[in-house]
């Protein structure tokens, strides 16, 4: 299997996406709104606690409006200027791309968690952290970061239009929270009296419910494959849409 | 070197590209003829790989586009529609990620870039960045990116498209010279290019072809290919008309144009006449009645006569 197009593809996109607008943009709202969420809604110095606990608890929210954006232009740009037409015209496979240009931007997610890393050195400074459940949130929030990314590059390549793509990345994703946040779970076992078992089976659909063991530091196999599938089940559907669209 | 057999692409019921075949070799310069809508952009981007085809095969170098497109693109060169390239990126660095996915890096990419560099006259955009550049500049940079690995065969949807004079100049003797080496498709719809640079025509129209050949053949399917073109001063229009049509092989005279005593007229030859073989009939004529001759020579045909005839059904009117 041939993965140098997958390379030099990764690292045209990372260079543009780095150097472009929408970077600094996604950069500085990002860490804004982590320690907006993190000090004064999470009202992080009242609990008395050096965990990060509360500053990833936000993360799924975070990532709920800035992933679409930043992944919104990924396939819908690539129509819109004709690229695509180039793109695919080189001796490459499709998927070599798809997974080039879902690497580069999930990198980039990587570079805006890492500039979180001073959060570490102020719990540290504040107490005594455990340290197991600091480095499995960070993993946690990656994968989940992935789950949100893949989404967004499937309804990216279903439309040319990035507007129409963020909405449609915005309520999915929404959904898959919602899914499993604590009001609306138990307004499913206690208002509407569902089972327990097609509660869960709710729950087990979002994104909330496999990021919280990962908060606590344990990683599940469950958790793992949940966050995995996700990535590629919308990867092959990213595949499966440019493939059909070229069809016509 | 490419080979289309009865290509088909169907968007939804409507049949885009409707059987059409033929081959290009290698020394090869296909214009591809046609009014908006034809079938032109469609074909090309089957042949590339870039969409896939309803049914019938292509080939290029030997290799099927749809069983092994990654081997089969390796030899195509391909400029799109619009020229399109990555925003946000320099000259150079759109370049550069044009050979690196077609394997070439190292300094092997940098004589790469440089030759297109020089062959293209990007040499003062080279830094700036695409999204700063003129349509023209724009054209040419995606020109470039074509022509990268030096590819045996080019595939060109209206390359000059948008360019100035100067530029359409330019890009036709870059394609001209190519030819000699490459086979190269270019779609076009300014007809002078296609005689400028094709040896081959071809013409399609509602996704069908409806003429192949060099563009001499084509040019002698005009109806007034062939006829010959009459000037004389002092002879009245009717005796020029009446001998002209008592000479051997002439089917028809139509006179042009009567004005002080100069009179031109369109000699049309009869079918079994050979084609230039009467004007020296008519010189002939002319020098035993004593006419001043201002103007003798035979029409070739022209193009956009052919053009116009065989494609006129698509604006809605008779065929002629």
């Amino acid at each position: 299997m041939n993965l140098k197009p997958v390379l030099t593809i990764t690292k045209r996109e990372f260079v543009t996406l780095i150097t472009s607008p929408l970077a600094s943009v996604f950069l500085v709202i990002f860490l804004f709104g982590a320690g907006l969420m993190t000090f004064q809604i999470g009202r992080f110095f009242d609990g008395g606690e050096a965990s990060l606990d509360i500053f990833f608890s936000f993360h799924p929210w975070l990532y709920l409006f800035l992933v679409p954006a930043i992944g919104m232009n990924l396939w819908a740009e690539e129509k819109r200027s004709g690229t695509i037409e180039l793109l695919l015209t080189f001796p490459i496979a499709s998927w070599h791309a798809i997974i080039a240009k879902f690497i580069a931007t999930w990198l980039f997610i990587a570079v805006a968690l890492a500039f979180t890393i001073p959060y570490i050195f102020m719990v540290k400074g504040l107490g005594d952290p455990d340290m197991g459940p600091i480095i499995t949130g960070y993993f946690g929030s990656f994968l989940m970061a992935g789950s949100y990314l893949a989404i967004t590059c499937f309804t990216s390549a279903l439309t040319r239009n990035p507007v129409i793509s963020f909405i449609i990345a915005f309520v999915g994703c929404f959904l898959l929270i919602l899914c499993g946040y604590p009001p609306i779970t138990e307004f499913l076992a206690n208002d509407l009296n569902l089972a327990g078992w097609v509660v869960r089976l709710v729950s087990g659909f979002s994104f909330m419910t496999h990021f919280e063991l990962m908060q606590r530091g344990l990683i599940t196999l469950r958790d793992l494959v949940f966050f995995l599938s996700t990535v590629i089940f919308f990867l092959f559907a990213t595949s499966f849409v440019i493939r059909s669209q070229r069809a016509g | 070197m490419i080979e289309v057999k009865n290509l088909v692409k169907c968007f939804g019921p409507k049949r885009a590209v409707d059987g059409v075949s033929f081959t290009v070799e290698r020394g090869d310069v296909l214009g591809f003829l046609g009014p908006n809508g034809a079938g032109k952009s469609t074909s090309m981007r089957m042949i590339t790989g870039y969409i896939p085809m309803t049914s019938g095969q292509v080939t290029v170098g030997g290799m099927d586009i749809s069983k092994s497109p990654e081997e089969a693109k390796k030899l195509i060169g391909y400029l799109p529609e619009n020229a399109p390239s990555y925003p946000g990126m320099s000259v150079r660095g759109f370049l550069k990620f044009c050979a690196e996915i077609r394997g070439i890096t190292g300094s092997a990419a940098t004589r790469a870039i440089d030759r297109v560099v020089s062959l293209c006259f990007l040499d003062k955009v080279i830094h700036q960045n695409v999204d700063t550049l003129s349509k023209g500049y724009r054209h040419r940079v995606c020109f470039a990116q074509s022509i990268i690995h030096d590819p045996d065969i080019l595939i060109m949807d209206e390359p000059t498209d948008g360019l100035d004079p100067n530029q359409k100049q330019e890009v036709r003797k870059i394609i001209k010279q190519m030819g000699e080496k490459k086979a190269i498709i270019f779609s076009t719809h300014i007809l002078e290019e296609v005689e400028a640079v094709c040896n081959r025509t071809i013409i399609i129209d509602q996704g069908k072809k409806v003429e192949d050949g060099t563009p001499d053949e084509i040019k002698r399917k005009a109806l007034n290919a062939g006829s010959i073109i009459v000037g004389t001063t002092g002879v009245l229009a009717s005796e020029l008309s009446r001998k002209l049509e008592a000479l051997n092989g002439v089917d028809k005279v139509e006179v042009l144009s009567d004005s002080q005593q100069k009179v031109s007229a369109r000699v049309f030859p009869g079918a079994a006449v050979a084609f230039g073989s009467l004007a020296p009939e008519i010189y002939r004529l002319a020098a035993r009645e004593s006419w001043t001759l201002n103007e003798l020579h035979t029409d070739s045909g022209r193009l956009d006569d052919v053009f116009r005839r065989i494609t006129f059904s698509e604006t809605g009117k008779a065929k002629n």
